[in-house]
C-alpha cells in the first residue's frame, strides 16, 4: 500500500500531466458552445463545451477574448484552441481556450446577412440619405487607429493633395472585443469636435479582423454622424456593413482620403480662372467705353456748325432746284396754252375769211380798208388782197347798198 | 476652435474674389470704381495664392478613451 496523498498533490500531480502531455497542452476541438458568459467586470469569459455524450468546461481570458472578432454565442459550434488543465479549488478539468473560430465557413456570414437586412430594413443604407461631401472640408476627422499604417496613407495623402485643411485625429481601437465601444466612443468624440467631414478608417486584414465594422452599435453610430462620414476600410474586396452605412464607400484608406479633398492644384486653377475672367471683364468694359466714345464723338460730328452748313447749303440748292423745276414746267404749260390759242387765233384771222373767198380792199394811197361805196370814189385805186395773192384795181362805180347791209334786219 | 481654419480663411477670401468677379462682370460699375475693385480682385487672388502656396497640414489628436498602451497595440 502506497503512502497517503494529500489532494493538492494529487492535482498538482494531474496538472503536471496534463501540462507536459504533447496533445493536451495543445489542443484543438470541435463542439457546441453553451452557456457562453462574459464576465463583465473582469471580462474573461466562461463556457462549456458539448456534444452529444460529453462536456467540458471551458474559460477565455479577457486577453484572448479581445482578440475576437465577434463574441460567440451559446448554440454556435465552434472550433477552439487551448489546452486543458485541472482547476483545483473545483476539482473540476478545463478548457483553456485562447481562440474561438466559428465552425463552419458560413456562420459569420450569416450573422453579416442578418444584420445587414435588418439595418436595411430600419433605413440605414437608403441612398436618399446619402449626403454629397462638401467641396472643400475645413476640418476632418480621422477615426482610426493612432498607429496604423491605414492613419499614415491618409496623412501623406492628405498633406500632399490638399495642405489647407486641418486633420483631427480621433484614435480608436479597430479590432477585438472591445473595438466597437471603442469606434462609438471615438465617432461621437469626433461629432463633437465640430468637424465637416469624417473618415472612418482601418486597413486591410482577415475577415475576422475587420469584423467590429460589421457591428450593430458602430453602424448606427455611423448613421448618426451629423456630417458626412466616408468608410475606407480594408482592401478594395471587403465589404462591410459600415460600407452600406457611410455616405461614401472608399475601397481603402487611402481612396478615403483621396475622395475627402480637392487637389491644391484645383484650387490654384479656380483663383487662376477668376483672375482672368476679372481682366477680360475689365478689358471689355474698357471697349464698350471706348465704343461708346467713338459712337459719341460721330454724333458730335454730326452737330457740328460745318456740317450744319453743310447741310443749310444743300438745302439751298434743294429748293434752287425745285423752283427751277416749277419754273420751267410753267413755262412748258405756258408753251402748250400758246399752241391752243394760236390755232383760234388762226381761226379768226382774216387770212381765213379770204380763203373762204373774200377779200379786202384798202385805198391804195391811204392803205384805208374800204368797206363802203362812199369811201371810194371812181378813178381811185384799190388794193385788193386776195388769199393767195394782191390784185390793183381801179375804181369804176360806186353802187349803193351791199350785200352785208341787205342781210341786216 | 474659435480660430478661422485655413480654409475658411481661403474661402472668405474666394468668396470676396468672386464677388468681385461677378460684380466686374456685370460690368454696370463707373469705370473709376471697376477699376478699384479691380485692383482689389487682383490683390484677393494674390492672397488666396499665398495661402496656398504656404498651407500645411495641421494635425491634432482628440483624447481618447482607451488607455495609451492599448491603442498601440
Amino acid at each position: 500500500m502506497h503512502e497517503a496523498l494529500s489532494i493538492t498533490e494529487v492535482t498538482a500531480y494531474l496538472g503536471e500531466l496534463l501540462e507536459s502531455h504533447p496533445l493536451f497542452s495543445d489542443l484543438w476541438l470541435t463542439g457546441e458552445l453553451s452557456e457562453f458568459k462574459r464576465h463583465a467586470p473582469s471580462g474573461h469569459c466562461y463556457f462549456s463545451l458539448k456534444d452529444e455524450g460529453a462536456l467540458l468546461r471551458g474559460v477565455m481570458w479577457k486577453r484572448d477574448a479581445a482578440r475576437l472578432a465577434a463574441l460567440p454565442r451559446s448554440g454556435d459550434l465552434v472550433l477552439a484552441h487551448g489546452r486543458l488543465a485541472f482547476y483545483s479549488p473545483r476539482g473540476e478539468l478545463q478548457i483553456y481556450v485562447d481562440a474561438i473560430l466559428p465552425a463552419g465557413v458560413g456562420l459569420l456570414y450569416a450573422r453579416f446577412e442578418e444584420l445587414k437586412a435588418r439595418l436595411e430594413a430600419d433605413g440605414l443604407f437608403s441612398a436618399e440619405r446619402k449626403r454629397p461631401l462638401p467641396a472643400l472640408p475645413r476640418r476632418i476627422a480621422l477615426v482610426t487607429a493612432p498607429g496604423g499604417a491605414a492613419l499614415q496613407d491618409m496623412l501623406n495623402i492628405l498633406r500632399r493633395r490638399c495642405p489647407l485643411v486641418e486633420v483631427l485625429i480621433a484614435p480608436c481601437l479597430v479590432q477585438g472585443e472591445r473595438a466597437p465601444d471603442s469606434i462609438v466612443e471615438a465617432l461621437y468624440r469626433a461629432y463633437g469636435a465640430g468637424v465637416d467631414l469624417v473618415i472612418l478608417a482601418r486597413g486591410g486584414g482577415a475577415p475576422e479582423d475587420l469584423w467590429a465594422f460589421n457591428d450593430e452599435a458602430v453602424a448606427r453610430a455611423v448613421f448618426a454622424s451629423p456630417v458626412p462620414l466616408i468608410s475606407g476600410v480594408g482592401h478594395e474586396t471587403d465589404t462591410t456593413i459600415v460600407d452600406y452605412v457611410a455616405d461614401v464607400r472608399a475601397p481603402t484608406p487611402s481612396s478615403a482620403a483621396e475622395l475627402a479633398v480637392p487637389e491644391l492644384a484645383e484650387l490654384y486653377g479656380l483663383v487662376a480662372e477668376a483672375q482672368s475672367r476679372m481682366t477680360v471683364a475689365v478689358y471689355a468694359d474698357l471697349a464698350d467705353r471706348r465704343a461708346e466714345l467713338y459712337q459719341a464723338t460721330r454724333r458730335i460730328e454730326r452737330h457740328a456748325p460745318l456740317r450744319r452748313l453743310g447741310r443749310d447749303r444743300q438745302q439751298v440748292d434743294d429748293l434752287a432746284r425745285r423752283m427751277e423745276r416749277a419754273v420751267s414746267t410753267a413755262a412748258a404749260l405756258r408753251q402748250v396754252n400758246l399752241r391752243g390759242l394760236a390755232g383760234r387765233l388762226e381761226a379768226l384771222s382774216p387770212l381765213a375769211t379770204l380763203a373762204r373767198g373774200y377779200a379786202v380792199a384798202r385805198r391804195a394811197d391811204t392803205g384805208q380798208v374800204v368797206t363802203a361805196p362812199a369811201h371810194a370814189s371812181p378813178g381811185v385805186q384799190l388794193q385788193i388782197t386776195l388769199r393767195d395773192g394782191e390784185l390793183v384795181a381801179t375804181v369804176e362805180t360806186p353802187v349803193r347798198g351791199t350785200p352785208a347791209e341787205k342781210r341786216r334786219p | 476652435m474659435s480660430a478661422p481654419t485655413p480654409v475658411e480663411s481661403y474661402e472668405v477670401l474666394y468668396t470676396r474674389l468672386q464677388k468681385v468677379v461677378a460684380s466686374l462682370e456685370q460690368g454696370e460699375l463707373p469705370l473709376a470704381e471697376a477699376l478699384i475693385l479691380y485692383e482689389q480682385g487682383v490683390r484677393l487672388a494674390a492672397d488666396c495664392q499665398r495661402l496656398l502656396d504656404h498651407a500645411e497640414l495641421r494635425v491634432q489628436q482628440l483624447q481618447s478613451g482607451e488607455p495609451a498602451s492599448d491603442l498601440e497595440a
